[in-house]
């Protein structure tokens, strides 16, 4: 089955024979009719929305239509970090008692760099104050040349996922091409919004290399019209960098080839961007990242300011832990490193600062 | 927490909104455009609940376009934002009411410039200059002060720029940079970006 394989971890790669999926057996206007059946997917929770909201611990249409007017100030949008509650559900009080306690603690960090996209994250799943799982996968791959980072409720965000790659690959079948990352992110951004206002929580960060395109005009946001300026990072990136860095995609076809970096949140928060963190642990990790994240920065440099943000968020986050994952993504498709235990970091960490300590001791 | 203004002159509209992309206290993104282009001289500025913004305005956008499609010509500014009013009056007692604040900055070749200032309320307003967010308190006197009717190009700039200039010294957030944008008879015209570093 085609969606086992792409899901075994057992292969460093997972690649789509693509060889002849590219436009040779599909007609253009073909795709133009079978484009409308896109939209027309199983969303298979969408039936007991209507009926017992109470029972399954969903706010009530009363409750989310006050919070909805209530939430003119900031405070309400404001979630403390490691905070368990998910963040939707914070501005309305929760009147309704949850099944179960919802796991949301995590750090999980993506950025784009010359060599392509890293993306990391730690493994720990919590249940309010339990670790229910010490080596949970948080990145989850969706297909051969991308992955998603995943945050909120791990249920939540491995059915999404699922659903996602079943949809991308329905895509590919029926058109013929691959739908670029932004296409992925508006799509799951869209499959979401009916949720907006229950208890889903799923925050994930879309990392994928986009096949180039001889064209931008099939890019899934269509016409032009819109005026979010999507080369805007390259645009900066260009001016910082003087030397020419040969795999920087070029800007005219930013938006249709290379990597790409969306983040995707079930609130309905759809950004694309060049560096995510996302999780209880993030406000960590993004110190680390913002000081030390350059275009620059060889693969080894990357993995290691990757583990490094994943972590002092650990060390700080009571809600991250154990190990963490580092996938890196590149025009050949993702790779995974081997899990690494944060806790070896910590003794090499101090270790270090010791062998500091006596070298500054003897040199004074 | 965001910031969106609009200044009408003779014969332009001048509209900026801050660049800030934020998710409880991180700021995600630091060059996040806030503007929609829904037609060649009408753009939509839009704030509000995360999803509901680009969700409400993409839908605005869209049925915009289409009316362009299906009749031949473009709606005017004033149409538009009656039509945006209704869809949002529409969804206010609904299940799903739509949580944005939005202005609509156009260009009508019959009536001239126009700025409409519209609230999650679905309240509709055509003002003069109109502001949205935290940041309207500390500048709205600012332009009650030294706006006039038949302001040109440069003095509607150096009203911005006042402006920001006074969230910059008074307000708690830290907004560094605001995409300004300028619509007049020839079309939508991108100013240089005002950017401002840290207190």
């Amino acid at each position: 089955m085609a969606l086992q394989e792409l899901c075994s971890q057992d292969q460093g790669r997972t690649r789509w024979s693509s060889g002849n999926m590219f436009g040779s057996n599909y007609q253009s206007d073909s795709s133009f009719s079978s484009s409308r059946c896109l939209f027309h997917f199983y969303i298979p929770v969408a039936d007991y929305l209507d009926e017992s909201p109470v029972q399954f611990g969903q706010i009530s249409a009363a409750q989310s239509c006050s919070s909805v007017f209530s939430q003119d100030s900031i405070l309400t949008s404001f979630s403390v970090p490691g905070d368990p509650r998910p963040l939707s559900a914070a501005a309305s009080s929760q009147s309704v008692p949850l099944p179960f306690p919802h796991s949301h603690g995590t750090t999980t960090l993506a950025f784009m760099f010359q060599g392509g996209v890293l993306a990391a994250a730690d493994t720990r799943s919590s249940c309010s104050g339990l670790v229910a799982c010490p080596s949970s996968q948080k990145i989850l791959p969706i297909h051969s040349h991308m992955v998603g980072t995943t945050s909120g409720t791990s249920a939540d965000c491995a059915l999404w996922k699922r659903i996602l790659s079943r949809e991308l690959r329905l895509y590919q079948l029926r058109h013929g091409r691959s739908l670029s990352t932004r296409g992925a992110a508006k799509l799951l951004s869209h499959m979401l919004h009916p949720f907006k206002g229950t208890e889903l929580c799923v925050a994930a960060t879309l990392c994928g290399w986009d096949g180039g395109e001889v064209d931008g005009r099939h890019d899934d946001d269509g016409c032009m019209v819109r005026t979010e300026n999507v080369e805007k990072p390259e645009d900066t990136r260009l001016e910082k960098t003087q030397s020419s860095s040969s795999t920087q995609p070029n800007a005219a076809n930013s938006s249709s080839s290379g990597p790409s970096l969306v983040y995707v949140c079930s609130d309905g928060t759809r950004l694309q961007g060049t560096l995510f963190s996302v999780g209880s642990g993030s406000p960590y990790a993004y110190s680390i990242l913002d000081q030390e994240v350059r275009w620059e920065l060889t693969l080894q440099e990357a993995t290691a300011i990757a583990r490094e943000a994943v972590y002092r968020a650990t060390h700080r986050d009571a809600y991250s832990g154990n190990h963490v994952d580092i996938y890196h993504i590149t025009s050949t498709g993702w790779t995974r490193r081997d899990r690494e235990d944060l806790k070896e970091e910590y003794y090499r960490e101090r270790e270090r600062r010791e062998r500091r300590l006596r070298r500054d001791a003897t040199s004074v | 927490m965001e910031y969106l203004l609009g200044i009408q002159g003779k014969d332009f509209v001048l509209v900026a909104a801050d660049n800030v992309a934020a998710s409880s206290i991180i700021q995600m993104k630091h060059d996040y455009d806030k503007m929609f282009k829904l037609s060649e001289k009408i753009l939509m500025l839009c704030v509000g609940e995360a999803g509901d913004t680009v969700q409400f305005a993409e839908y605005i956008q869209k049925n915009v376009q289409l009316y362009k499609m299906r009749n031949g010509y473009e709606l005017s500014p004033a149409a538009a934002a009656n039509f945006t009013r209704k869809n949002l009056a529409d969804y206010l007692r609904s299940r799903t009411p739509y949580h944005v604040n939005l202005l609509l900055a156009g260009y009508d070749d019959t009536d001239g410039p126009g700025l409409f200032y519209m609230d999650y309320l679905s309240s509709l307003a055509k003002a003069p200059f109109a502001a949205h967010g935290y940041g309207a308190f500390l500048t709205l006197s600012i332009l009650d002060r030294y706006y006039k009717p038949d302001l040109t190009k440069d003095e509607a700039v150096d009203l911005l720029k006042k402006c920001v200039e006074e969230l910059n010294r008074r307000f708690i957030l830290n907004l560094h940079s605001f995409t300004v944008r300028l619509i007049d008879k020839e079309g939508i015209h991108d100013m240089e970006k005002i950017t401002i570093g840290a207190k």
